[in-house]
């Protein structure tokens, strides 16, 4: 029982980290509290964002344009499954030893994350569309870029959709582990418990769980909103 | 190795000794320095081995008896997804903090925190699998008197098996990525050789023990697909 107790004690105190100041554990400077989460909380957003745009702004036209064409089923499907085994630890390792820290560096490592499952999914996607669908589209006399804009894309959005959001709770996870890479994010409470101590290393842990779920949960309602109206019936 | 007089050989050794040196002290990529030291990666990478095949196991258990229990009940799948959804996108990075107060540093964190992280990719495919076996063979099972035990065992599970392991070849990849990791629970593994000390900056250290961790995955990768050749000999007579 006092086991119990001391497990909720942690918690609450890990708790009041979040919402009051406190003097670092190696003195001199006040830490927590919410402006200061505030602030980590928005530099990881802002990595992770940027990363997933970028990787967006790749991954979806390669992917379309492969999808369309029918070419590239190795690459688009063998991508996803080499990026998957490449740990992410250390590829924000690589970066930092042979590119350096900073914002860019650790944003350019999360592109590469990201666009695997973007890229894999948006080539799903697209050669899941019916042929007849497309074939009815040809006959109604568009052209192939009418074909990807009204047919394809339309239809292939919700598992493009599915594949950002894999890619975004992947690296918004991954944004922890940026403060080695001289990007403060919340994972800098979790990383440099000499300075937090023990009680802000458990908020840090709680912080990027609950902004983890709350990036899935925003991504899932997207993907639902943005599947055509015609198709939302069947699940 | 061919026979030429001591002295020669003894130089060329030191040359490339000298020239290994300079490269690590220069912090280039030195195969050769790898090749020499493998021996400090041996114990991190049977932590990682570990590590990773003792969560894939234990996640696969605990995700076949929930998927048992769900293909009588059907009602439950939902659920059962959206909980284990719950602990799939949980940061391990952050459930090993979370249990920390509750279970301390060391490989059981580390192994809840990977083992529930499976549960949900394995657990699917398990589900999908059985939802997979053509109803013919359901019935033709039946018309040679099966028990719906005997079904399941005989005829389900084994025509399952292509999707069964299809889930546990993306959750042990993913788990092997996710263990280099675990090394910030306390329980080691090749993120040790990555994160610890000045590792981070060490360009050879880094390349070996990512490149170390990548190819663990592909080698679980390729025994897997090996098992699942020896338990399905049907599909090497007819590729589908």
């Amino acid at each position: 029982m006092i086991e119990i107790a001391g497990v909720v004690s942690d918690f609450g105190d890990a708790l009041d980290f979040i919402f009051s100041t406190r003097e670092a554990q190696t003195g001199g400077v006040e830490v927590g509290g919410l402006s200061e989460v505030w602030e980590f909380t928005w530099e990881h957003l802002k990595v992770s964002f940027a990363a997933i745009g970028v990787a967006c702004a790749i991954a979806v036209p390669v992917g379309l344009a492969l999808g369309h064409a029918g070419k590239g089923e190795l690459l688009a499907i063998s991508l996803s499954n080499v990026g998957r085994a490449v740990p992410s630890l250390a590829l924000i390792a690589f970066f930092v030893a042979y590119i350096g820290v900073g914002f860019t560096n650790v944003m350019l490592a999360l592109v590469l994350l990201a666009i695997p499952p973007i890229l894999t999914n948006t080539y799903v996607g697209v050669r899941q569309v019916d042929r007849e669908v497309i074939d009815a589209g040809k006959g109604m006399g568009l052209r192939p870029h009418q074909v990807v804009q009204r047919i394809e894309l339309p239809l292939a959005l919700s598992s493009i959709f599915g594949g950002i959001r894999t890619s975004a709770v992947n690296v918004v996870a991954t944004a922890t582990i940026a403060p080695l890479a001289g990007v403060l994010t919340l994972g800098d409470y979790i990383l440099s418990a000499n300075v937090y101590g023990p009680d802000g290393r458990l908020a840090g842990a709680m912080l990027v769980a609950v902004l983890a779920l709350t990036v899935e949960l925003v991504f899932a309602a997207i993907q639902r909103a943005v599947e055509p109206r015609g198709l939302q019936t069947t699940t | 190795m061919h026979l030429a007089d001591a002295a020669p050989v003894l130089g060329q050794v030191e040359i490339r000794d000298r020239s290994e040196a300079s490269c690590i002290s220069e912090n280039k990529l030195c195969p050769g320095w790898i090749v020499d030291n493998f021996d400090r990666y041996t114990d991190p990478l049977a932590q990682h081995l570990y590590l990773t095949v003792t969560s894939v196991v234990i996640g696969f258990v605990i995700a076949f008896a929930l998927a048992l229990i769900a293909r009588r009940r059907r009602w439950l799948v939902g659920p059962i997804v959206g909980f284990t959804g719950v602990l799939y996108t949980l940061p391990s990075l952050a459930v090993f903090f979370l249990l920390l107060p509750i279970t301390g540093r060391g490989s059981t964190t580390a192994i809840i925190a990977l083992t529930a992280y499976t549960l949900q990719i394995i657990f699917r495919n398990i589900v999908l699998g059985l939802q997979n076996v053509p109803e013919e063979a359901r019935d033709a099972g039946r018309g040679v008197g099966l028990t719906d035990r005997q079904l399941l065992w005989r005829v389900e599970l084994p025509l399952a098996i292509p999707d069964i392991v299809a889930g546990l070849r993306i959750a042990t990849t993913s788990t092997v990525g996710l263990a280099t990791l675990a090394v910030f629970a306390g329980a080691g593994g090749l993120g040790e050789q990555i994160i610890s000390g000045s590792n981070i900056t060490f360009k050879t250290g880094v390349v070996a023990a990512g490149g170390l961790a990548v190819l663990l995955a592909f080698a679980l990768d390729v025994i897997l697909l090996g098992v699942q050749r020896v338990l399905t000999p049907w599909r090497r007579v007819q590729p589908a």
